[in-house]
């Protein structure tokens, strides 16, 4: 179980991005929306140990994991999806899924990982992780490599950003499946409501704080209904 | 040959022993072993230190293997290598020099390798430099490769150095004639006070010739590297130049690539980058589980791979 407790975050100018945000993710599948610059992706790298926050605890397992690093965080079990994939020149899909695993993985097994993101194992493998990908199969070897590690939880920043629709319809289902398949816990950041519609609990955050915790039924139609408001004001 | 001579023939020409086909090894300044072949002759020169590699027209799927290697400390070889290769062939050469210096003074290997390409022959060229020893001797090696390629001829040159050469002057020229191409691609990493300088000249005279020089570098410590890649399109040609280098620590890098175009067809291309190894890849490796050092070396090894 992870849990935020009071997690405020403020850059230069004192401008504070999070304010006094708490939180428990204890479901197999919680999701993450609200508008843009709303502090989502910076709470991801809060616990993902990339950003430090100016106050508050963090906790895994009840373990405080405040200060530990990035490393030490994702050896005792936190994963991290970068909304933008990293390119790496000279390293291949299997280099980066194997070291995602921890161990020397077999061919068969990287391939039994792409198939689950709907990639043909045996196209991906040797491929270079490079710009000659396309930013939906790099957004799904990312999270491939996510499945691979297979951690008590794993943090997806957007998956569905820079998606085609295409793309972004199978993605779902990756997702489906994975809530599916899962043994830990799945927090993910995402504006879509079909990834909303599977979350088991939804956290809505605007302006750096949490403006609301709950199911999908209670949650998804107040901000459909907000979306609808928006539109009448720029008429 | 000793136990350090044959580290050294594994590390430049991954051989645990005599290989196969047709081989010159050179050990401390003398010839250790030649075999020829049917279709490949090797003959000492006579004037100069050195050998000529004789191939004949049509051989095919053979390898050269004369590799260089150096354990006596203080020692200066200068060598010159000619290659006639005949039309026709398909052919792989491996050369390669290894210095292990456990001495205070320097020791120093220069060869010049030229080679002849006949008409439509296939050159597959590997050339690995490496040194080691814990001596305070300066470890110096000074490749010159002079290539000439007949029409439709082709000749891929991959050229690595990553551990151990203190100083290094690298200069390859080639002029091709229609329709010949010429890829090369060059792996160098340099640490300490390492220095190492690398110079191509490409002339693409005939039309159709094509040319494209990869660099792939990185510079660690106090290292210095200078690369410069100069292509000249003299026709009807196309020549690309791509140098990309990381640089870390206090290394310091420069890149000079240079295009000529002396015809309005010649289509001619550079790129060049230096940087440092981007955070955002070290942090990813990091979510992997690797510490930052593992990260970076995870970085360096697939860039020069």
């Amino acid at each position: 179980m992870l849990e935020l407790k009071n997690i405020s975050y403020k850059v230069e100018g004192d401008k504070e991005i999070l304010d006094d945000v708490c939180l428990t993710v204890d479901e197999r599948f919680v999701a993450i929306t609200g508008p843009n610059g709303s502090g989502k992706s910076t709470l991801a790298k809060i616990i993902a140990g990339i950003i430090k926050p100016t106050s508050g605890r963090i906790f895994l397992d009840g373990e405080d994991i405040t200060d530990m690093s990035i490393t030490e965080r994702a050896n005792i079990g936190i994963s991290y999806a970068f909304q933008q994939p990293v390119h790496f020149k000279g390293l291949k899909v299997k280099d980066l899924i194997s070291t995602a695993s921890g161990r020397t993985m077999t061919v068969r097994e990287i391939c039994d990982v792409l198939s689950e993101v709907g990639l043909c194992a045996r196209d991906y493998v040797d491929r270079e992780l490079n710009g000659s990908l396309s930013g939906g199969e790099l957004k799904r070897i990312e999270i491939a490599m996510i499945r691979a590690r297979a951690t008590k939880l794993s943090v997806f920043d957007e998956p569905e950003a820079g998606i085609d629709l295409w793309s972004f319809q199978s993605l779902i289902h990756v997702f489906e499946e994975l809530h599916e398949k899962t043994e830990g816990s799945i927090l993910i950041i995402s504006h879509q409501e079909r990834i909303l519609e599977i979350a088991d609990k939804i956290v809505v955050i605007n302006g750096g704080k949490i403006e609301k915790i709950g199911r999908g039924e209670e949650i998804i139609p107040g901000l459909l209904y907000k979306s609808a408001g928006c539109s009448k004001i720029s008429h | 040959m000793d136990l350090i001579q044959k580290e050294l023939l594994e590390q430049v020409a991954d051989l645990h022993g005599v290989p196969a086909g047709a081989y010159n090894i050179r050990a401390n300044g003398k010839s250790a072993a030649r075999n020829t072949t049917a279709n490949v002759d090797i003959v000492s020169k006579e004037d100069v230190q050195g050998i000529d590699i004789i191939i004949k027209p049509g051989t095919k799927q053979e390898s050269v293997h004369i590799p260089v290697v150096m354990s006596q400390s203080g020692l200066t070889d200068m060598v010159y290598n000619d290659f006639h290769i005949g039309e026709d062939c398909d052919i792989v050469i491996v050369a390669g020099c290894g210095i292990h210096n456990g001495g205070d003074s320097m020791s120093k290997h220069d060869g010049v390798h030229t080679f002849y390409v006949g008409k439509n022959s296939k050159v597959r060229y590997v050339e690995k430099h490496y040194g080691s020893g814990e001596g305070t001797g300066e470890r110096v090696m000074n490749p010159e490769t002079v290539i000439h390629m007949e029409e439709n001829s082709s000749f891929y040159m991959d050229t690595v150095q990553i551990r151990g050469v203190d100083s290094t002057n690298r200069v390859t020229t080639a002029d091709l004639k229609a329709g010949a191409k010429l890829e090369i691609s060059e792996k160098l990493m340099t640490h300490g006070k390492q220095e190492a300088r690398t110079a191509f000249t490409v002339d693409l005279d005939g039309e159709g010739s094509s040319a494209n020089v990869v660099s792939r570098s990185v510079a660690r410590g106090e290292s210095f590297q200078d690369f410069r890649a100069k292509i000249n399109g003299n026709t009807a040609c196309a020549g690309h130049s791509e140098c990309d280098a990381i640089i870390m620590d206090d290394a310091r890098v420069v890149a000079t690539p240079e295009l000529e175009a002396n015809n309005i067809d010649a289509e001619l291309i550079h790129e060049a980058a230096i940087g440092k190894i981007a955070g955002e890849q070290l942090i990813k490796l990091m979510t992997l589980g690797l510490t930052e050092a593992e990260a970076e070396e995870m970085i360096i090894s697939g860039f020069l791979k």
